[in-house]
């Protein structure tokens, strides 16, 4: 099982190629909004970029706030979206202690899945896809990610 | 949004409303330039000064910004108070795909805000807003105020205006996102004549793609050939500064006013020295891998202790050289310390820098004295000159407020224009010989990106009128397509024609993608038929006397030569727009 993580996001150079493979090749759309990463300037552009992204959490507080199903548990960390079953009422992104849940106009949720097709259109390789293994220990995992 | 029109939002700023309006044109003129020319054409008063209220000022994009890599620039199009003519300008950073997700292919700014204002538009947002507060403030306190007062941090773009703009200068840039410009041709004047003192463009709308694989995996190979190859290698290393050392190697690095087109002081401002010493980090225009942008420090000690502050200044091989090499200031730390009072001032780097090269000479010479200048303004001295960047900008006496209309307003009315360095506007930093001085001068944007003039002079020696004529036309009008797009003009090495087409095609522009040649006529032809009918005459541009009098790796300047040139440059130009006499 991977994750999607960060670690050297120090690098970012606000080209925004992230955001917008996301939106491209897993939501089918143009868009740097409706994508699992989406990168933001950190008090203006002299200072850097972060990015929003799922921290993988397990367990995570958007499945356990999602009242149809429609987003749970995924192993490792992180959530499997249903968006079949999604209403649209935002309690997710409500429950998102990151910000890392961005709703579109109708309501529609973007969650990182943790696929890593964002991975290859970084050019300053910011982005990696850590293989958790079999190790047991999700709350090493949550340190490392947040570091 | 893929559309067989132009989605336009024209903006009264005089009432502070806007009107979605749908423009025919697409298949003919594709966007960008050639949509800013259309508009113009549209909307400006050719008859009518640049700062009268109605004229337009006009941000346009491409059919395929946003889609591609490197689709990532805007084309400002308007009235412009340097020449008073139809004018061009481009720039980067977040413009461009900020103006696709707020789902417009141009923006039209017309009539003059009642109070300083920021307009603020966004897919489901417009609004103009009383901003007289920030009306004296420099680029980067009006930076930091505008970022806290209006959302969507990170998918806007902030475009802006300081105290040259506000004077209404015509060597005053727009400044966009911190570290790219508008800079030429006196776009910030426009917006201070307007009261408009900020742009806030929120980029806040999605669109559907199409269906199927085809456009994935053509945008996967695209953005492969940018980046897995050496192409780009040159704009993300080194960036254009690695030019710097090169052209003085060839004796084509203008020097001190144009004085000299070499000196041994060059590795004080080469593109190694800043990186090895001063770069601190790459910036990238949204929707580019490459990250050209090289951003350097400048570290000021406030007190005797070790008491510092420090901003960032973005550098290039143009701002290199005006305020470097053009200037004589041979110290990386002291042009980057230079450029940040540019940078704060809202002027053009490349015009604020000959122009005062220009008046140093001037000043050395005695056709002006310290009466006029002020300061005794002397080729390295960087302090003086950072003041002077300040009186240039607030035109604090007759002289600056005429130098800032133009060195050769200045040298017409003081005398001296044998040796301003004017080709159309203050010059680009090649000294690389005949066919660029032509190009640049009588290049529709009197930019060197307007054609490959300096290419030109060091592919082919031979003296072929014809040839580099045929060069000059054929380029720019491929050029044109290019900034039709709106794409980056670094990247003109990888979009080939055929992979125009196929990027047109895929995205649902079938029939820009099958006359790619005849649309680039058109819009060559509708740029300077607009640039013709503000009173733009090729045959009337001056060529000063300087520019004949150097030396270059290929010996010394041809006047005969550069004199063709540019006759035949003009009587060409003038039959491409069926204006030719005779």
């Amino acid at each position: 099982m991977k994750i999607l993580i960060t670690p050297r996001l120090e690098r970012c150079i606000g080209c925004h190629s992230c955001s917008l493979a996301c939106a491209r090749l897993v939501h089918h759309r143009l868009s740097w909004d409706m994508a699992g990463i989406r990168i933001a300037s950190s008090g203006g552009l002299s200072t850097g970029f972060e990015a929003r992204i799922c921290l993988a959490c397990d367990p995570a507080p958007c499945a356990a706030a999602c009242p149809t199903g429609a987003y749970s548990q995924r192993r490792g960390g992180g959530v499997v979206v249903r968006k079949n079953l999604c209403i649209r009422c935002g309690e997710c992104a409500q429950a998102c202690p990151v910000d890392a849940i961005y709703l579109d106009i109708t309501g529609e949720p973007f969650v990182c899945l943790h696929c890593g097709q964002c991975v290859p259109y970084c050019p300053h390789d910011c982005l990696e896809m850590k293989d958790l293994g079999g190790a047991p220990a999700q709350q090493d995992e949550a340190q490392e990610v947040t570091a | 949004m893929i559309r067989d029109y132009f989605r336009v939002l024209v903006v009264d700023l005089a009432l502070g409303k806007g009107k979605v309006t749908k423009v025919p044109g697409r298949d003919e003129v594709a966007g960008g330039s050639g949509l800013g020319a259309l508009l113009f054409n549209r909307y400006g008063k050719t008859d009518r000064p640049w700062d009268d209220p109605e004229q337009p000022l006009i941000f346009a994009i491409g059919p395929l910004t946003g889609y591609f890599p490197l689709m990532s620039k805007t084309v400002a199009a308007f009235k412009s108070p340097y020449h008073d003519q139809y004018a061009e300008s481009h720039a980067g950073g977040r413009s461009a795909l900020a103006i696709r997700f707020a789902d417009y292919d141009a923006l039209v700014l017309t009539g003059r805000a009642t109070r300083p204002s920021a307009l603020v538009v966004g897919s489901r947002h417009l609004e103009l807003k009383d901003v007289h507060y920030l009306w004296g403030l420099d680029i980067q306190e009006s930076g930091k105020l505008l970022r806290r007062m209006f959302k969507g941090s990170g998918h806007r773009s902030i475009l802006r205006i300081g105290p040259a703009g506000e004077q209404k200068s015509a060597m005053a840039g727009i400044n966009v996102d911190t570290y790219r410009h508008f800079g030429r041709l006196g776009g910030g004047g426009v917006m201070g004549a307007k009261n408009l003192k900020a742009i806030v463009i929120i980029g806040d709308g999605s669109f559907p793609l199409m269906e199927g694989k085809d456009y994935p995996r053509l945008f996967e190979s695209v953005h492969r050939k940018l980046t897995a190859t050496d192409m780009m290698q040159k704009y993300h290393n080194l960036g254009t500064p690695a030019n710097v050392a090169i052209l003085n190697e060839l004796q084509a690095l203008p020097w001190r006013n144009l004085q000299a087109t070499t000196d041994p002081e060059v590795h004080g401002i080469s593109g190694e020295r800043f990186a090895e010493t001063a770069l601190l980090r790459n910036a990238a225009c949204a929707g580019c891998p490459v990250g050209c942008i090289h951003i350097g420090f400048s570290r000021e000690r406030f007190q005797t202790d070790y008491r510092y502050f420090y901003r960032q200044v973005s550098y290039d091989h143009e701002p290199i050289f005006a305020t470097g090499s053009m200037l004589g200031v041979t110290d990386c730390f002291a042009i980057l310390d230079l450029l940040d009072v540019i940078e704060q001032m809202g002027l053009d780097v490349m015009s604020a820098g000959v122009a005062l090269a220009w008046a140093t000479e001037a000043l050395e010479k005695g056709v002006i004295s310290a009466a006029e200048t002020l300061l005794p303004l002397r080729f390295g001295d960087h302090n003086t000159y950072e003041q002077a960047v300040r009186y240039l900008a607030y035109g604090v006496n007759e002289f600056y407020r005429l130098l800032a209309q133009g060195t050769l307003k200045a040298a017409a009315h003081y005398g001296g224009a044998d040796f301003a360095c004017v080709l159309g506007q203050e010059m680009a930093g090649y000294a690389t010989g005949e066919v660029f001085f032509t190009s640049q001068a009588l290049g529709l944007r009197h930019s060197h990106l307007d054609s490959a003039g300096y290419a030109y002079d060091q592919k082919y020696p031979e003296k072929d009128v014809t040839k580099a004529v045929d060069f000059l036309m054929a380029e720019e009008a491929s050029r044109s397509f290019l900034t039709s797009m709106v794409a980056c003009l670094f990247a003109r090495g990888v979009y080939s024609e055929e992979l125009l087409a196929d990027c047109l095609r895929v995205v649902g522009y079938g029939a820009l993608a099958d006359n790619i040649d005849a649309v680039s006529r058109t819009i060559q032809k509708l740029r300077w038929q607009t640039r013709l009918a503000t009173g733009f005459d090729p045959h009337r541009v001056a060529i000063p006397k300087r520019f004949t009098e150097i030396t270059t790796w290929k010996g010394k300047l041809d006047a005969e030569f550069l004199s063709t040139l540019q006759n035949t440059y003009a009587r060409r130009i003038l039959e491409l727009t069926g204006e030719a006499k005779g």
